[in-house]
């Protein structure tokens, strides 16, 4: 049901998609709220990346429907894609920095195909801003590879806020860094989400990531939203599957 | 016995479902290829042309390529002198020995020796590093920021390598020139001026200009092979190491082909 009070940017209604025979998203239906963090949960290949790559249509859900900001994704035009995408932004597992630019050029790419009316000096503002927002702000003119996965992310994180995003999605922002910087990570997600207004979507595995931003949480399992409710519905839950993941057990 | 002769009979149509799914995907292949390729055509006279990254990719393909070439193109000269004189001398026509060799250089050595050169050098740089940004989601982050990456990665590469192969196929030519010119030397003394009056005396603009042509498809074999096998790559990180290998020896494949259909092409002029 539409929440009239807190809008919904995302509605998916039974998508489903397949890869060949494996159908890795079998009937996947949520919404996300205005300015709010969704946390999704579940197993490695229960079809979480599939599901938000399908949002920005990387891949084409088979079926169902996915609407962002009332338009289907699946039907858009190759302009109203490039319109809906431009309100998206997209932090990637790898951080998928460009290797052959420097910090600088990273944050400026999407500028200036986004923003092409924007000066010389806006646009310098501009990136000192996402960077101060970071807190990474001596980095500019290095390469990718003289950064830590830490310090990767981070840029990554620039490069996606740099343009003013309205929704972010977010493939395991903490996957890969050690416990502090984790965390850093995930106050980052909520900073983010206080100062550009953001809703997000975040997939991870990491219990600490998700007490720190989810608003909501759904798991999905077997292709299917096995369970949807708030951080306390789910550290209350009685439920086996459930508990397997909020309970840390000791090797 | 009985049981032997069922499990012939699977063997047998595991081996032929295998070969018709093969040259299933075979059909798959080919069909992405031609697309890919119409892709590209389509980007490459659209608007907002990349003409930065272009430079950038001809500076890639060219400068960086030169010495490697001109090593390669002087060494070739300098054997095909030295190979062929003592034949030339055996029959009293030393005399044709700058002319043979330029038109050598000129019609196949160069142009083809540089493609095979380029499908190693550059063919695999694509490939890999295409791959190499598929697997690590650079390419998907490019569709994210509404950048077409067919149009931002993979034009400015087909069409660098395109006008970078026939300049340095010539670059190549002159090189091996100058070594045929030091091979003369070797045994006997030949003036510079007298060399080249002698070599390009008989060389004719149909022996040049087909050459320059096939070098253009020579290019842009090279790049088209090396970017889509480099974009098509798997996501693991093994499937660069695939692209690269690939992209190396179907680039130097179709290399080949274009060769023997520009000559047939060619002949019917001549």
């Amino acid at each position: 049901m539409k929440n009239t009070t807190n809008p919904s940017v995302i509605v998916i209604q039974n998508a489903k998609k397949s890869f060949g025979s494996n159908e890795v998203m079998k009937d996947v239906s949520f919404e996300l709220n205005k300015q709010e963090n969704l946390v999704i949960l579940g197993k490695s290949g229960s079809g979480k990346s599939v599901l938000i790559k399908c949002i920005v249509r990387l891949l084409k859900a088979d079926s169902g429907s996915i609407q962002v900001f009332e338009q289907d994704i699946n039907s858009a035009s190759k302009e109203e894609l490039n319109t809906i995408r431009k309100k998206i932004g997209f932090l990637f597992q790898s951080g998928a920095l460009y290797d052959s630019m420097t910090v600088k050029e990273n944050l400026e790419f999407p500028l200036r195909r986004f923003k092409k009316d924007l000066s010389e000096e806006e646009i310098t503002k501009k990136i000192a801003t996402a960077l101060e927002n970071v807190g990474l702000t001596d980095v500019l003119n290095k390469m990718p590879s003289e950064l830590s996965g830490g310090m990767r992310k981070r840029i990554s994180l620039a490069r996606t806020i740099i343009v003013d995003p309205e929704i972010m999605l977010y493939d395991e922002p903490t996957t890969g860094l050690d416990p502090v910087t984790a965390l850093e990570i995930s106050d980052l997600i909520n900073t983010v989400k206080q100062k550009y207004k953001t809703s997000s979507i975040i997939i991870t595995h990491d219990m600490e990531c998700v007490r720190t931003v989810a608003d909501r949480i759904i798991m999905i399992k077997d292709g299917y939203v096995y369970q949807e409710g708030s951080l306390s519905d789910f550290e209350n839950s009685t439920d086996a599957y459930i508990e397997s993941f909020f309970t840390t057990k000791k090797i | 016995m009985k049981s032997y002769a069922k499990k012939t009979t699977i063997r047998l149509s595991d081996t032929s479902i295998q070969k018709v799914s093969k040259l299933k995907q075979n059909a798959i292949d080919a069909a992405d290829a031609f697309l890919f390729t119409k892709q590209v055509v389509k980007n490459t006279f659209s608007k907002d042309f990349e003409f930065k990254e272009f430079l950038k990719q001809c500076y890639l393909i060219g400068n960086k390529s030169l010495g490697l070439i001109g090593v390669t193109g002087l060494i070739i000269g300098l054997v095909l002198t030295i190979q062929s004189r003592p034949v030339l001398v055996k029959f009293g026509a030393v005399n044709m020995l700058p002319s043979m060799v330029a038109i050598s250089l000129i019609r196949e050595m160069g142009p083809v020796i540089t493609a095979l050169i380029c499908a190693g050098k550059i063919g695999s740089s694509m490939g890999a590093e295409l791959g190499s940004m598929r697997v690590t989601e650079q390419i998907d982050a490019l569709e994210v920021s509404s950048a077409n990456p067919i149009k931002y990665l993979i034009v400015p590469r087909v069409l660098a390598a395109t006008f970078m192969i026939p300049l340095l196929s010539i670059f190549a030519d002159t090189m091996g020139i100058l070594g045929s010119w030091a091979g003369a030397n070797i045994k006997g003394e030949l003036n510079f001026v007298l060399f080249i009056s002698q070599a390009f005396g008989t060389v004719t603009f149909l022996d040049f200009f087909p050459a320059i042509i096939k070098s253009f498809f020579f290019g842009a074999v090279i790049g088209l092979v090396g970017c889509y096998k480099g974009y098509s790559a798997g996501r693991g990180t093994e499937s660069v190491g695939i692209a690269a290998n690939t992209a190396v020896v179907t680039a130097s494949f179709f290399v080949i082909l274009v060769d023997l259909i520009a000559v047939q092409i060619t002949d019917l002029f001549q």
